[in-house]
Formats: C-alpha cells, structure tokens, sequence
C-alpha cells in the first residue's frame, strides 16, 4: 500500500513536471493567495483588480484562481501546497508574512514560478519578488497636506512601525515640511492592516488632537467615514476609495499591480521568467496618485502633480539631503540620495518628527 | 401543540448523536448556501469533507496536514474540557497559546547559536511556563478577587497579541532579517526545530502531545479524584463542597492546565509549522478549540475526532475556494453552522418533545 501511495506521488510530481511542457496548448493556471478579503477596498481588493485586469488581457489564454482570508505562517504554507499540486503554473502571494511559506514552497516545486509581494526573499530560481515604492505617492500627499492644513498638525495612522510604514510618515513628513515650515505630525499605531473598528478610533483620536489632514496606512474606509463627519480631509490608502470624494478623500496612492502581472504572466508564457526583485514607483506605473479633487486649490494641484511627475522621471528622489535623522545626526549630505538598502530597513525617523517609533 | 419537558437526566442516546446530526445539518443547510452562491452544492461538500481524505491528486499531501492542523485544536480542547466540565471558563487560551510561544521561542533565542541538545527540551518547559503563567493572571483574580474569568482571560487575549507584536518588531526580531517585522526561522535552526518525526504523516511532538493529552485526560476524569471533583464540581457545586473539594484549588488547577496546554500548542506551532514569532503569528486556534471542545461534549475521545473534523473544513473549505472559488466567509459560515446546530440541538439531549392536545392545554 506504501509503495502504491508512492508511486501515485511520484507520477504526479511527474504529471506536474510535464505540464510546462504542454502549456502552450492548455491555458496558464496562474493562482494568487490573499491575506484579506477581496472586498477589503484596499491592499486585497487592487491585487484582485489587477488579476482581472491581467485575466481580461489574456483572455482565454489564462486560468487565473485565488484564496482570500489565508493566514500567515503553516495555513499559507499549506494552501500555497495544494494550488502547486492543482496545476498552477505562477503563484503570486501577496503579504509580507508570506516570505517563509513561499520560499518553502517553492524550493519543493521547483517548475512552478513564485512571486512574493513585499519580501526580499529569493532562495530559488523560481522566486521573484516584487514592491512598489508607495513613499514616492507619500511624498505627494505630503505635498497636499503640508499646503492644506491649518492646524499645522497632520495625523497619521500607522498599521505597524516597520519600514515599510515609517518610510512613508517620513517621506511624507519631509514634503509636508518643505512647504509648510509649521506642520507637525501626530502618528497613532493600530496594530493592524484591517480593523474597521480600530482604524475609525484611530482617526477619532487623531482628530481629537487637532489634526486636520489625516493620512492612513491601514486598509479600511472607515477612517474615511470619521473624516467626513468631522469634516478633515484624507487620501485613498491602496485603492482610490473614490466614493469618499470630493471629501473627506481629495487624492489617493493607489496600487496598480495589474502591468507587472501582466509582463510576468506574459514572460512565463514566452519561457523568458527569470528570477528578479523589482521595485517599482510612480514612473513604472506601479504606483498612481488618484485624482486629486476640487478641495484642493488650483495652484496646489498643479504644484503636486509637478513634483509627482518630477519623481517619475526621476529627477526628483523624496529622500534627498539634507537630512538628518531624528537624534539630528546627519544622515544624507547636500544633494545626496537614500540608497535602497537603508530604505528598505528605515527603523528611524528624520529629524523634525516629535512622535517615537514605539517598542 | 408541540411542548418541551425536560429530562431528569440528560438522553445518552441524544448526546451520542447530536453531534452527528449537526454535522448532516451543517451539510443541507450549508449546501443551501452554496447553492444560492450559484456553486454545484454536492460539488462543494464533497470536496470539503472527501476530498482532502481521498482526492488522489491532494489527497497524499492533505491527509498529514489534517493533524497538523488538528493538533494545536485538541491540544487546547482538551485543557479548557477540564475547566468548562467544572464551570471554570477560560475564553483566553488565544493568549495563553501566544505567551506559550513568545516565552519558548525567546528562551530558543536567548541561547542563539548555540546547538546543545538541552535547548529544544528548555524550549517545552519555557512555552508551559508560559501559558500557564498567562493563565494564573485570571486564576488569582478570581480566586483572591472574585473576578470573573471569563472577562480576564478573554480581555488578556488582546494584551497578549499586542505583546506579540512588540515580541516580532522590537525584543524577538531577527537581527538579520532587514528591519523587516518576525523572529529567526526557528523551524530552520537544528537545537529549536520541532519537525515532521516520520516523513509524509505530519506527525510533529505537538500532535504527539495531543494524543497523549487524549489519554491522560480520559483516565483523569475517569480514575482519578481530581477527575471526580471536576465532574462534581460542575454538576453540583454546593454538593462538592460538602464533599471537601476546594473550590479555588480547582480553579488554580483547571485554568493553569489549560493554560500550560495551549501554552505547548503555541510553542510547538512556532517551532514547527509556523517556524517563526510573526505580528500574526496567532491563527484563531485558541479560539476555534472552544468550539472543539463543545463538538467532542468535553469528552477527551469526543475532542478528538470534533478536532479532525474542525481541520477537514478548515482544509477542505480551502479547496472549496481553490476549485470552486467559493468565498472566504462563505467557508467561516459553514464552519460557524456547526457549532450553530449542535447548540439548538442540545435541546433535544436535555429536554423530550411531547405533543399535546389543544383540549388538554
């Protein structure tokens, strides 16, 4: 009976080893795995956009799938498992917490092609990962909010401090700074990426401290509803959250997966995947500031849209010194640029912030 | 008319069978709901209670992971059976299977890179410790304080995740992992590693540890004191303490066993499945095993088989999703039936329906 069971196993490794080989004739199962619920209107739902977005182009070429509400950690392990051995030929996993699984995974289907949101993580020639520079639209919304403040006090909801998110309050502090030499920042962490409920008592207290701008990097639209009746103003987090405009919502970072998917699905197809990190920003597209409502006055519109377009050619990087960190050591010099690394790893804030990044 | 007339003592039969009864309901009435989802309702139910048992294309990989997943669950079960049999209600095993983690995995670390042999077994006792340790919070309050444990423990859960997070982005971080949030992937460390003892079963030391519990549990409540007292103490408490039973001692015990058990479930799942302290490192499972425990009537043998037949939906609602693209909720809904039938059901085991006539009412 044991040698039966391995023998079943071993011929569908088999099975599995061969199906790239016919694949031309048969559609590409490309599956996708989900941390949130696609109707989070945030992170979860703009992937899901863009895997119908990346369906439409293919059309009947591609068979695309996807679970939603997956945990981190052995039920992500598991789930990544059984898309593998249903046939799928690009996985794609969309959560930092996905890092481990993945890489495991794909260390054990090695003809399978894995990409993970978020992570630095390659340990195989079938892992590429992918993220999107989401501090070069923190810069604009910066922008808009250093100009539209009177307070002078901007809130900020953070998810969790990691650099992800840190390197967004800094980069939008900087550009909030650079117009508005008054403007303070105040940041209320929610230990969470979704929680409707926490993020509107989040805005609530942020409010209550006199912001009047309130940027959010968490998932949900319930901050936007607390906005609205306070009558503050906010930005779209991950997908456009449009119903909130004109205001509360007078722009947005929106994602925009939809190309990259697009372009790896295409290079599985043309047999040319290879093995990559891409990081993209406003320039590759990867990145899109929502459109920016009448509440924002005409001149102010157009002074962001020009640093937006200043950041996508390039000439402008939101982290160009002076800059000193928050203790007021230097960190970068006149004229001087971040590199990646320190930005992937940002664990400080620059100098001006007067919050703590909590322990 | 139909009226309820309550039983002087509880239908065996009833008991036996309500269980399975809820299961079928679950089915028809979950069946239903995939329907009105325009999914191929038998299509559905096959693939979440067949499928990951006999699919052959899945099946191999998915029959070890059902104790995988159902290890933690009876783990935890069968300590907070303990309690619920005795009235003491432990809501918070959530946090007590964090702090059983958080405390195993940072007693692993603290000796990073060492590989003696002495630190995985160190790891156990730190992770019981732990999760006993979370536990005694409400047991002392209750028993000095008269507050009631059911508020405590479950309000502790929320401290435990908010330490979870602090443990996975500031103490327990890993040095090298480029200020990104999680611990060192303990899985991948030979003297912390909890792995798979016989290959392609899914056997690690915290299933081990469930069967064992299984059994140490059936013969504490069926030959031993303790076990009597906990019984007694449930069904008639003024009557236990004529008989001498100590109602705080009981407390003491009841809360730092489940405490201790899902304590070891947290540490087993961190050293093991999940490899590594991460902001969502908890799943539910502290949680979910109140809903085990209810399913298996608080029987050791009972929580042992409402365990795997929680992981088979747990795993094949996956599958659900995965081939029918069935919703994420949708899944959470049919798992929460469950407990939803066999709660109404229990009417039938504690009281007898009689038909009477109209005449006579």
């Amino acid at each position: 009976m044991k040698t039966f069971t391995k023998l079943m196993t071993s011929g569908l490794l088999a099975l599995g080893l061969a199906a790239p080989a016919v694949a031309q004739d048969d559609p590409l199962q490309v599956g996708f795995v989900y941390v949130g619920s696609i109707g989070d209107l945030g992170w979860t739902h703009e992937h899901d956009q863009s895997r119908l977005a990346m369906q439409e182009h293919f059309g009947d070429a591609v068979e695309t799938t996807y679970v939603e509400n997956v945990p981190e950690g052995a039920d992500a392990e598991r789930v990544l498992t059984q898309m593998a051995l249903s046939g799928a030929d690009l996985i794609f996993t969309t959560s930092f917490g996905y890092m481990d699984p993945t890489n495991n995974v794909a260390a054990r289907f090695p003809n399978v092609m894995f990409e993970h949101a978020t992570g630095y993580r390659r340990d195989t020639p079938n892992m590429s990962t992918y993220s999107a520079r989401f501090y070069e639209g923190r810069a604009v919304m910066g922008h808009i909010a250093g100009n539209m403040t009177e307070s002078n006090i901007v809130g900020y909801i953070g998810s969790y401090p990691i650099p992800e998110v840190i390197r967004g309050i800094n980069s939008a502090f900087i550009h909030a700074r650079a117009v508005n030499p008054d403007v303070e920042f105040r940041v209320v962490w929610a230990y969470t990426w979704f929680d409707p409920a926490v993020e509107a008592e989040a805005a609530q207290a942020l409010i209550d401290q006199g912001a009047d701008v309130i940027l959010q990097h968490t998932d949900s639209t319930a901050p936007m509803t607390v906005m609205q009746d306070a009558g503050v103003i906010g930005f779209g987090q991950a997908s456009d959250m449009g119903q909130f405009a004109p205001t509360p919502r007078v722009s947005a970072i929106i994602d925009n997966w939809a190309p990259y998917y697009i372009a790896r699905t295409q290079a599985v197809m043309d047999g040319t995947w290879e093995s990559m990190d891409t990081w993209g920003g406003i320039g590759s597209g990867m990145v899109r500031i929502g459109e920016m409502t009448d509440a924002i006055p005409a001149e102010v519109r157009a002074s962001a849209q020009a640093l937006a377009d200043s950041i996508a050619s390039g000439e402008h990087h939101p982290f160009t010194g002076p800059l000193n960190r928050q203790d007021g050591t230097p960190w970068l010099a006149e004229g001087e640029v971040a590199d990646d690394g320190t930005l992937a790893g940002m664990d400080f804030y620059v100098e001006g912030i007067t919050a703590e990044i909590p322990n | 008319m139909l009226t309820l007339e309550k039983r002087p003592t509880p239908s065996r039969g009833w008991t036996l069978a309500t269980p399975v009864l809820a299961v079928v309901l679950t089915m028809i009435a979950g069946g239903l709901m995939f329907a009105l989802l325009g999914k191929n309702p038998v299509e559905a139910i096959r693939i979440i209670f067949w499928d990951p048992v006999f699919n052959t294309q899945f099946a191999s990989y998915t029959r070890p992971q059902l104790l995988v997943k159902a290890g933690p669950l009876i783990l935890i079960a069968i300590g907070l059976s303990l309690g619920f049999r005795a009235g003491i209600w432990n809501i918070g095993a959530e946090g007590q299977y964090i702090m059983g983690a958080i405390a195993g995995a940072g007693f692993g670390l603290a000796f990073y890179p060492s590989d003696s042999p002495l630190i995985f077994p160190g790891m156990i006792v730190a992770g019981a410790l732990g999760g006993w340790a979370w536990a005694m919070i409400p047991a002392i309050l209750k028993t000095r304080f008269r507050t009631n444990e059911i508020l405590v423990s479950l309000l502790l859960v929320y401290v435990a995740e908010k330490i979870l997070a602090s443990a996975a982005t500031k103490f327990l971080r890993n040095p090298e992992g480029h200020g990104f949030p999680g611990s060192r992937n303990l899985a991948r460390i030979d003297s912390m590693n909890n792995p798979e003892l016989i290959s392609g079963t899914g056997m690690h030391w915290g299933v081990v540890l469930a069967f064992i519990a299984v059994i140490a549990a059936y013969v504490l409540l069926n030959r031993h004191l303790l076990g009597y007292q906990i019984k007694l103490a449930g069904q008639a408490p003024r009557a236990a303490r004529f008989a001498g039973v100590n109602p705080n001692r009981l407390v003491v015990m009841c809360l730092g066993a489940s405490g201790a058990l899902a304590g070891l479930a947290g540490l087993f799942e961190v050293t093991g499945p999940a490899g590594q302290i991460s902001i969502d490192f908890n799943v539910g499972y502290g949680f979910t095993a109140i809903i085990v425990a209810f399913l298996g009537r608080l029987h050791p043998i009972g929580i042992l088989l409402a365990g795997l037949i929680m992981a088979l939906t747990y795993i094949g609602g996956e599958l659900a999703q995965l081939m029918l693209q069935i919703p994420a909720p949708a899944i959470q809904a049919f798992q929460g039936m469950l407990l939803f039938f066999l709660l109404a059901l229990d009417v039938l085991s504690n009281y007898r329906i009689r038909i009477k006539s109209e005449g006579v009412a």
